[in-house]
């Protein structure tokens, strides 16, 4: 199985999300991630679903979804041709004796301190998977107290825009 | 349409096809102050519905005090199964959207069956229900379900109404997605107090839905490659699915099917596509089907498939399914293309049009390369047809053999007829041993498997086609499930015919015990035949709710007891078949093993390649 990240422009209406979700649920596929969020248009929601899934299957999944009549288009967003963030948020155990070295690690990895208490600091960072997993991995010896981790958000690379085509239909429809 | 008719007003359905309306209404119609549930009605009565069938209760209460001044026509059934089924069975046999209406809690969750039933089967049909008032939604307030969310999975599209200016959009909407595409069931669910509020009823020119535009017109290179490989193959096979039927194509398929010389076989959604009576017609395909049929898919060097899915009851095991064929498959559905089976050359869209436009190719490849040497491909197919034939054993016990009944009501009630089959063994003897020579007369639960499904659809075919005989062919179990049905059948005037094929058992059930469960009859036995308590005994069941019983025990009193059945027209009938229990359904390859190994009869497997 490989890693595929799916960016989904739905109608902004109530239920959109449960709609691709059960789609993922009932047709046995896996979601890896998933993020949802306004786009430039405020009719327009973006979801980016990443799935461990075959290409076989990945074609399924994706006419599966066109079907839902809230789908306005799916593009699979490769790594090579698009920018994939995460965003994760931890708190780690930091006290007078270790918190330059935490610090360092912070600079290191380009993360900003969100919070500090003299016990601890909570550090931001944005990332692809590799250099969050690599920043945990450094910080793991301090004592890791709570990770939060958004879902992979996509963007194709280049000037053209995903939501153009979809936001012409729109205005037609409109 | 609003003209005001006496209640309930009489059947007389005329061929318009259900279309969300022209924009004509508009401008006459535009802000017309009402309720929500006058909307609701008017919506209905805007998109053309000349009937509903239907439970009136809480939550959707408000919409049947209008309705009963309405031109349409409501039918009140006993149960919201029976409700969907029959819009089904109206739907499968006139073309048009079937209504059922349910109000909230159970009764929407009674309709879920149903509406997975049209989804399994593509059949286009919108559900109304009443929710509870928007205040109470989320509380768990009496009689609240999310149905909208229970049925997510098993619809096409469904819409949550709260806010009542919305009703005539989301009505209009439904019908268009139902009856588009690839049709489906769509719900439409609306919240009691968008019913109880006054608002101004706007009929949308056009229905508003930017992310649901089907494809109909097939791409022209791949029709043309698909031409090409029709026109140069040795042993090719037109495999024909319920999608001709739905996309009313029947027409288009016979001159495809006279063009190319092929072999056809028709899908049990497809019975009647094209006519059992037409020479190149070698018979139904899968579990049950005929060995000509199997063979010509399994043997096939190119398999062009027409509305159809790849069904795992007509590949069986998928790896070992038609090894040699290159496949042509052409469906509305770009989902349904390359599901199970690669597809080497994918058509998306309308069959009427990939049809015709197939043909027209066709042509052109003939007028370049002649016509294409079948001989061999028909002699082999012959051959089995020939070795082959669907049939039966009399039976050891001296009861009637259900196939001699079945096969006998085809020949009386002749291809004009309509039938609607429950699900089991009697389904499958229905579907091999009827003639069927016209789409939509055969009618069946194919995808789902729905037992309880023939008398309720028998009702809504019967509605639907009042000057057509319908037949509900059913089992002793599956009348069980749903024969309350009667009841509205005998009050409402619809006089449909009921042939009870009664074995006293879970028939299809208990011949996968005989096969594979060392004959341990475990829960199969349901006492209603020959020499049981016969509880309940079905002719004074059938009397008790107002139609005709009779009882056909004899294998000689078959055509006499049809011809008796025939004759009655003022009431339903329900004629009680009592058949042998033994009787078992062959052809059949087991589930999960290869079509090469279907067995003709018990431990007879025939040998496609004898002439090879």
């Amino acid at each position: 199985m490989t890693r595929h990240t799916l960016s989904v422009l739905v109608e902004n209406k109530p239920g959109v999300l449960t709609r691709v979700a059960a789609l993922f649920a009932r047709r046995a596929f896996n979601i890896h991630s998933l993020a949802v969020g306004p786009t430039e248009h405020p009719d327009i929601s973006r979801i980016t679903v990443v799935v461990d899934v075959d290409e076989n299957p990945l074609e399924q999944v994706t006419k599966q979804l066109n079907k839902l009549v809230n789908v306005l288009k799916i593009v699979e967003l490769t790594p090579q041709a698009s920018v994939q963030r995460e965003l994760l948020l931890v708190k780690v155990r930091a006290d007078d004796a270790s918190r330059t070295a935490v610090l360092q690690v912070v600079e290191l990895f380009r993360a900003h301190v969100v919070d500090v208490v003299p016990d601890a600091v909570t550090i931001e960072a944005t990332g692809g998977e590799d250099k969050l997993t690599a920043l945990l991995t450094a910080l793991e010896p301090y004592g890791i107290r709570e990770i939060v981790q958004s879902g992979a958000v996509a963007i194709g690379r280049g000037p053209r825009s995903m939501t153009d085509r979809a936001l012409e239909r729109i205005a037609r429809s409109a | 349409m609003t003209t005001q008719v006496p209640h309930p007003a009489p059947p007389r359905p005329t061929p318009a096809q259900v279309r969300p309306a022209p924009a004509q209404h508009d401008s006459a119609t535009a802000g017309e102050p009402m309720s929500g549930a006058a909307a609701v009605v008017r919506a209905l009565e805007e998109v053309g519905t000349e009937v509903i069938f239907g439970i009136p209760g809480g939550a959707v209460l408000p919409v049947y005090d209008p309705l009963f001044d309405s031109s349409m026509r409501h039918i009140l059934v006993r149960h919201e199964q029976g409700a969907g089924h029959a819009a089904t069975g109206y739907a499968a046999a006139t073309g048009k959207v079937g209504v059922c209406m349910a109000t909230s809690g159970p009764g929407a969750t009674n309709l879920v069956t149903p509406l997975a039933d049209a989804h399994m089967d593509s059949v286009p049909l919108v559900a109304i229900t009443g929710q509870v008032a928007k205040s109470m939604i989320g509380t768990d307030a009496f009689q609240e379900a999310d149905i909208v969310g229970i049925t997510m999975p098993v619809t096409k599209h469904s819409f949550l109404v709260t806010d009542p200016a919305e009703i005539p959009a989301r009505i209009a909407e439904a019908f268009h997605i139902a009856s588009t595409g690839r049709p489906g069931p769509v719900l439409v669910d609306i919240a009691k107090s968008a019913m109880q509020t006054e608002t101004r009823f706007v009929w949308p020119t056009e229905p508003d839905i930017p992310g649901y535009r089907p494809i109909t017109k097939p791409h022209i290179k791949q029709v043309r490659e698909a031409a090409r490989l029709l026109a140069t193959s040795r042993k090719p096979v037109l495999y024909v699915g319920g999608g001709v039927i739905r996309a009313d194509a029947a027409a288009q398929l016979r001159a495809l099917t006279d063009l190319s010389g092929a072999p056809v076989v028709t899908t049990l959604m497809a019975r009647g596509a094209l006519p059992d009576s037409h020479p190149q017609h070698v018979g139904m395909p899968g579990m049950h089907g005929a060995v000509s049929a199997v063979a010509a898919l399994q043997k096939a060097d190119l398999i062009v498939a027409l509305g159809a899915r790849f069904d795992d009851r007509v590949t069986g095991r998928l790896d070992s399914f038609a090894p040699n064929a290159t496949v042509v498959h052409a469906d509305i559905d770009p989902a349904e293309i390359g599901k199970n089976r690669v597809a080497d050359v994918p058509i998306v869209g309308d069959l009427r049009e990939v049809l015709a436009d197939l043909a027209t190719e066709l042509k052109r490849e003939h007028a370049q390369h002649g016509l294409p040497d079948l001989q061999g491909w028909w002699a082999l197919l012959d051959d089995l047809r020939e070795r082959y034939p669907l049939g039966w054993t009399p039976t050891a016990d001296g009861l009637l053999a259900p196939q001699h009944v079945i096969s006998r009501l085809g020949e009386l009630a002749g291809p004009d007829a309509i039938y609607a089959a429950g699900v089991g063994q009697h389904q499958m003897w229905a579907a091999q041993f009827i003639r069927y020579e016209k789409p939509r007369t055969w009618l069946n639960s194919g995808g789902l498997g729905t037992m309880g499904y023939s008398i309720p659809a028998a009702m809504g075919a019967k509605v639907g086609m009042p000057d057509t005989e319908v037949w509900a062919v059913d089992g002793d179990g599956c009348f069980q499930m749903t024969n309350q049905e009667l009841a509205t059948c005998a009050l409402e005037d619809i006089p449909i015919k009921v042939a009870l094929i009664n074995n006293s058992s879970l028939g299809m059930v208990r011949q996968w015990q005989t096969l594979f469960y060392g004959e341990r009859y475990s829960n199969t036995d349901l006492n209603t035949g020959h020499e049981t308590r016969r509880i309940p005994d079905f002719v004074k069941l059938a009397e008790a709710y107002g139609c005709v019983g009779l009882r056909c025990e004899s294998s000689k009193d078959v055509d006499e007891t049809i011809k008796k059945a025939r004759e009655i027209d003022d009431r339903p009938v329900v004629v009680d078949f009592t058949v042998s229990r033994d009787a078992m359904v062959w052809p059949m390859v087991a589930a999960g093993v290869s079509n090469d190994e279907i067995q003709y009869a018990r431990d007879i497997t025939p040998d496609f390649d004898r002439d090879e």
